[in-house]
């Protein structure tokens, strides 16, 4: 799986890839034929994606401005994908102005593009990494000196997880995640879920089969476990738009169809 | 205004509402309210404002789009809502469009920057990748052009597409020189065996890489070795694509193993190939032969060298052998035969692929030849001469060993024979020789190992055809030899002093035998008679042994003779003589074997406690032989019967082959017969199936007799009373007795047999006799 850090990774612009197929979900024009293709299909199949996709955009933003309100301002957002409207330090920074993020993403073009738009800020940096090369991703110089003062900083796992299989052991990842963290950082996870839709489940998860990066969606009991070692802010792991909801009856009244589940969890 | 604030009230609480719904709950509160405002505020100055500013209306459009309210449903709503609103002028629908203008306006900007900014970082990411890739190629290019080691890539079709440097100066040029080069180019006449398989298999995709030590020939014809490592790469579908070669120059190792196999292969002083070289060859000759395949030996030695040696020095010698290997080489090499130097003046010469015979002769003639001339050696001219023994054999029928054995023994042979000539190969002269070797080394683990059996052949009383007696002979079947027989084994028995543990145990066996016939066939068992060795006689413990066996077994010793030969005793106050008179005492009786071929002071054999002469079958063989006088024969076993009928001796005729011998024998009263014509020594079942049978087939054969014309037993011939005096006059003496029985342990050889007549090994001395006599 892990590829030596000095073979360069390929810029495969054939296969569709799960960043720009989530901004056109989102709307955003970040994205290729081939990308618009595959969303096209599944969107044909499961007309709510956009949908879910925005709820998942919200609860980042919820989350982010939940922590940045809890006083940390240092952020590790791995999958961070096409930074589109309302990216992490933006949202962050209305609560801690000097909010530092390192932004992780291992799609060449994804890396690339937030380069671009983050070349002005010095407090934001993008880093090509694996999260399944997890070593590797915490030995980045950029990833060691967000880490190395001991404030806590805010791990963030937006819709990121699923791609990682079973085969990766994704609990492995966790623990050097949490091993790694300083106390009193958070872990911020969303992450596409069986409950809700599961006839959904299957051919979604057929789509993703071609991308490079494979989806694998799980129960919300496994997804909570994901949590262990760290305490589970209120409500827990729930639908996306019931985590922390900017107005009550934002809610909508089928929280379930929006698949995906979240949560927020703190370390002591 | 205030007509005019109600609706505008509405409308702000629907456009607000519109704004929330859908993509807006990922737009935060935070920027979402300010631009609901800031929206509604524009929208408002549009509809009611004068002049008329249908490009406010356009920005909003602009603003939604810019807050990434990009959904085409979303501008639906709006129109709608617009539309749906009371304004003055008339300037709905130009309110409308402006502001769906200024949307789709912003949105194509949108679109079109975000698709250069993917399409920046795509190009961006891609020259990074092609930037690493760069990098990364300089960096294998680097490694691939300054590597030590020589590399060339080739597609599967053999076409050499790239070397570097290294590999080009291995085949002693540029890399540019190996252009159009093919693989199969490369062949050289000492590639290894399978080199050019594993390369087919490499390239057809059944074997991942292979690695052998391979010769080029150079650009100046000079040859390279090389270790070369070749290895397959395949395609993403996995079918073979390229070669890549790695071949390292081992010149120099390889030379240096060669000069030290060389060394090792090769006698320093003549330059010929050594013992180890002479074999390494010949055990490869015997590896996988074609089924009909023979080789030759010529076994060579020098005649007369260590005279050389000794008389004008180990230089002088040395020389010599120099002289003699180049004439051997110079002769036999041109005919494709291998001359090797086995140590000190030994040469071998090996002919593979021999035709026959004749072609292997041939070789040590020319051996010989080559060796006619004198060697001149400074003021010296030395006649150098040679014996040869010649082998020449399938090779499927023997082994190198066993082969380089022959020879030599065959060697000795020819010296023996005098020296200066060749002697081929005889079998039976080897299997002699052969197993006399194998005997004494192969011997002390046979007994434990129970290779040792009995055979046992009958004794007829020619008076009346009876078979009343059986004389043990031990045989050995050795795994490897096959069955030998007592002349085989038994003179190195008595050499190395193993006769006694095989005597023993032969006694052992065969009283128990002749007990367990005793106890079946009562008075119809036939009496045993075992051969004693003289050092068996000479043993201090053979009484106690016999008595011991005796009881053991429980045969009753009138039921076992002992055949001792006229060498067990040589003088009256020997030692074996009392153990003999003991053995007497005991009941045991005595019998002389082979009576007559020793020079027998018949003074002892009137001491000697015997009551049995057996009469060697040499005599009654040369009854047929027509070299010798017939007539005289007759009388010589005339004259032995009445002598020892005179010394009150019962007679067993041995080698008896015919009925009509055995008929006359019986006329001369000799008592009793064993040889061909009564039974060859047979397994015990055989002699049990005849005592039972009665021994029906014999007993026809002899005529029962009316009685012995007792006149005509004890009337001895001439010769024999001459016996008689001599040894009733001959006071006995104190000296040894001349002749072989000076050294009793060891046999005089048999006669020598004749050409063309049967062969008649020499019996050996105890516990077997001939097993054919």
């Amino acid at each position: 799986m892990a590829r030596p850090n000095w073979v360069p990774a390929g810029t495969d612009l054939d296969k569709p890839n799960a960043a720009r197929v989530y901004d056109y979900y989102l709307g955003g024009s970040h994205n290729f034929e081939v990308d618009r293709q595959m969303a096209r299909k599944a969107m044909e199949l499961w007309p709510d994606l956009p949908k879910i996709m925005r709820a998942n955009r919200a609860f980042l933003h919820r989350a982010t401005q939940y922590v940045a309100a809890e006083g940390i301002s240092r952020f590790l957002d791995i999958g961070s994908g096409i930074p589109t409207f309302g990216a992490v330090h933006e949202v962050a920074r209305e609560y801690q102005p000097d909010a530092r993020v390192v932004y992780i993403d291992l799609d060449p073009v994804a890396v690339a593009h937030s380069r671009l738009i983050l070349a002005d800020d010095d407090l934001c940096q993008i880093v090509d990494a694996d999260l399944r090369n997890t070593d590797d991703l915490l030995a980045r110089p950029e990833v060691e000196d967000l880490l190395a003062p001991g404030e806590p900083v805010a791990v963030i796992l937006n819709a990121v997880m699923h791609f990682v299989t079973d085969d990766d052991e994704p609990e492995k990842i966790l623990a050097k995640l949490r091993e790694a963290l300083p106390s009193g950082s958070a872990l911020v996870l969303s992450h596409a879920s069986l409950e809700g839709r599961p006839d959904q489940a299957g051919s979604h998860q057929d789509l993703y089969r071609a991308t490079p990066t494979p989806l694998t969606m799980r129960s919300r009991e496994r997804i909570t476990s994901f949590f262990e070692g760290f305490d589970l802010v209120e409500p827990g792991v729930v639908y996306l738009p019931e985590w922390r909801p900017d107005e009550a009856d934002a809610v909508d009244p089928h929280p379930e169809r929006m698949t995906g589940m979240a949560g927020v969890g703190r370390l002591s | 205004m205030n007509e005019a604030a109600a609706p505008d009230n509405g409308f702000r609480t629907a456009w607000a509402a519109m704004l929330r719904t859908g993509h807006g709950a990922a737009v935060r509160p935070g920027v979402l309210n300010p631009l609901i405002t800031r929206t509604a505020e524009l929208l408002r100055r549009a509809a009611l404002e004068h002049p008329f500013r249908p490009e406010l209306a356009g920005q909003v459009g602009a603003l939604l789009i810019d807050n990434h309210f990009t959904d085409p449903q979303l501008l639906s709503d709006a129109v709608q809502l617009i539309q749906s609103r009371s304004v003055p002028d008339g300037r709905g629908p130009a309110l409308s469009g402006a502001f769906a203008a200024g949307w789709a306006a912003a949105l194509r900007e949108r679109t079109l920057r975000e698709q250069e900014a993917i399409r920046l970082a795509a190009d961006t990411a891609r020259q990074e990748v092609e930037r690493a890739l760069r990098v990364s190629e300089a960096r294998f290019r680097a490694l691939f052009e300054s590597a030590a080691i020589g590399i060339g890539l080739g597609d599967t079709d053999g076409n050499i597409l790239a070397v570097n440097r290294a590999l080009g100066e291995i085949f002693g040029g540029g890399p540019e020189d190996m252009q159009g080069v093919r693989v199969n180019d490369l062949m050289h006449p000492e590639d290894t065996p399978g080199v050019w398989e594993a390369y087919e298999e490499l390239i057809s995709g059944k074997r991942e890489y292979f690695q052998f030590d391979k010769p080029y020939y150079r650009r100046d014809g000079e040859v390279v070795w090389t270790h070369l490592t070749v290895s397959l790469i395949r395609d993403d579908d996995g079918s073979p694509l390229y070669q890549v070669a790695m071949l390292e120059d081992v010149t120099d190792r390889y030379r240096l193993q060669e000069r030290l196999r060389h060394q090792a292969t090769h006698d320093p002083l003549t330059g010929l190939p050594n013992r180890a070289a002479f074999f390494e060859r010949l055990e490869r000759l015997f590896e996988s032969p074609e089924p009909d395949a023979r080789f030759g030996l010529c076994y060579v030695d020098l005649d007369g060298f260590k005279v050389v040696n000794d008389s004008l020095g180990h230089d002088m010698g040395d020389q010599l052998l120099s002289v003699v290997a180049r004439r051997l080489e110079s002769a036999l090499s041109p005919l494709g035969h291998m001359v090797a130097r086995l140590g000190g003046d030994e040469f071998v010469v090996l002919l593979e692929n021999c035709r026959g015979e004749q072609e292997a002769v041939a070789a040590a003639k020319t051996v010989l030849a080559a060796l006619t001339k004198p060697v001149v050696i400074g003021d010296h001219r030395l006649a150098v001469g040679a014996s040869v023994g010649v082998l020449e054999r399938r090779i499927s029928s023997t082994t190198p060993g066993a082969a380089v054995r022959a020879a030599d023994l065959t060697l000795y042979r020819a010296k023996e024979a005098g020296r200066g000539r060749w002697t081929l190969f005889d079998p039976k002269e080897n299997a002699r020789a052969v197993s006399r070797y194998a005997v004494s080394v192969r011997m002390p683990a046979a007994l434990d190992r129970g290779e040792f059996f009995i055979d046992y052949q009958p004794m007829i009383d020619l008076g009346t055809g009876v078979m009343t007696g059986v004389e043990a002979l031990v045989r050995w079947r050795d795994p490897q030899l096959g069955v030998l027989s007592p002349e085989e084994f038994v003179g190195v028995a008595e050499e190395t002093g193993l006769i006694m543990p095989l005597g023993r145990w032969v006694l052992e066996q065969a009283c128990g035998q002749a007990a367990e016939w005793v106890a079946r066939f009562g008075d119809r068992a036939p009496r045993l008679s075992v051969n004693l060795a003289v050092r068996q006689a000479r043993n201090a413990g053979l009484v106690g042994d016999i008595d011991r066996i005796l009881r053991s077994t429980g045969l009753d010793p009138s039921m076992l003779q002992l055949e001792i030969t006229e060498s067990t005793v040589v003088g009256p106050e020997d030692e074996a003589l009392k153990a003999l008179h003991a053995l007497v005492d005991m009941g045991v009786s005595l019998a002389v074997d082979d009576f007559g071929t020793g020079w027998s002071n018949l003074a002892y054999l009137r001491d000697l406690p015997v009551s049995n002469l057996k009469i060697a079958g040499s005599f009654v063989g040369d009854l047929h032989d027509p070299a010798k006088d017939t007539h005289l024969g007759w009388r010589i076993v005339s004259g032995l019967v009445s002598l020892a009928h005179t010394l009150g001796l019962s007679v067993t005729a041995e080698g008896v082959e015919s009925r009509a011998d055995a008929e006359r024998l019986r006329l001369m009263g000799c008592d009793l017969a064993q040889g061909w014509h009564f039974g060859r020594p047979v397994r015990p079942a055989e002699i049990a199936r005849r005592i039972a049978e009665g021994d029906p087939d014999r007993t026809a054969e002899i005529e029962p007799t009316t009685g012995p014309d007792g006149t005509e037993r004890r009337r001895a011939p001439e010769g024999v009373r001459q016996l008689r005096r001599l040894a009733r006059s001959s006071p006995p003496s104190r000296n040894p007795p001349r002749g072989p029985t000076a050294t009793p342990e060891v046999r005089r050889p048999a006669p020598t047999s004749r050409p063309g007549a049967p062969v008649r090994p020499t019996r050996p001395r105890l516990p077997a006799s001939t097993p054919a006599s």
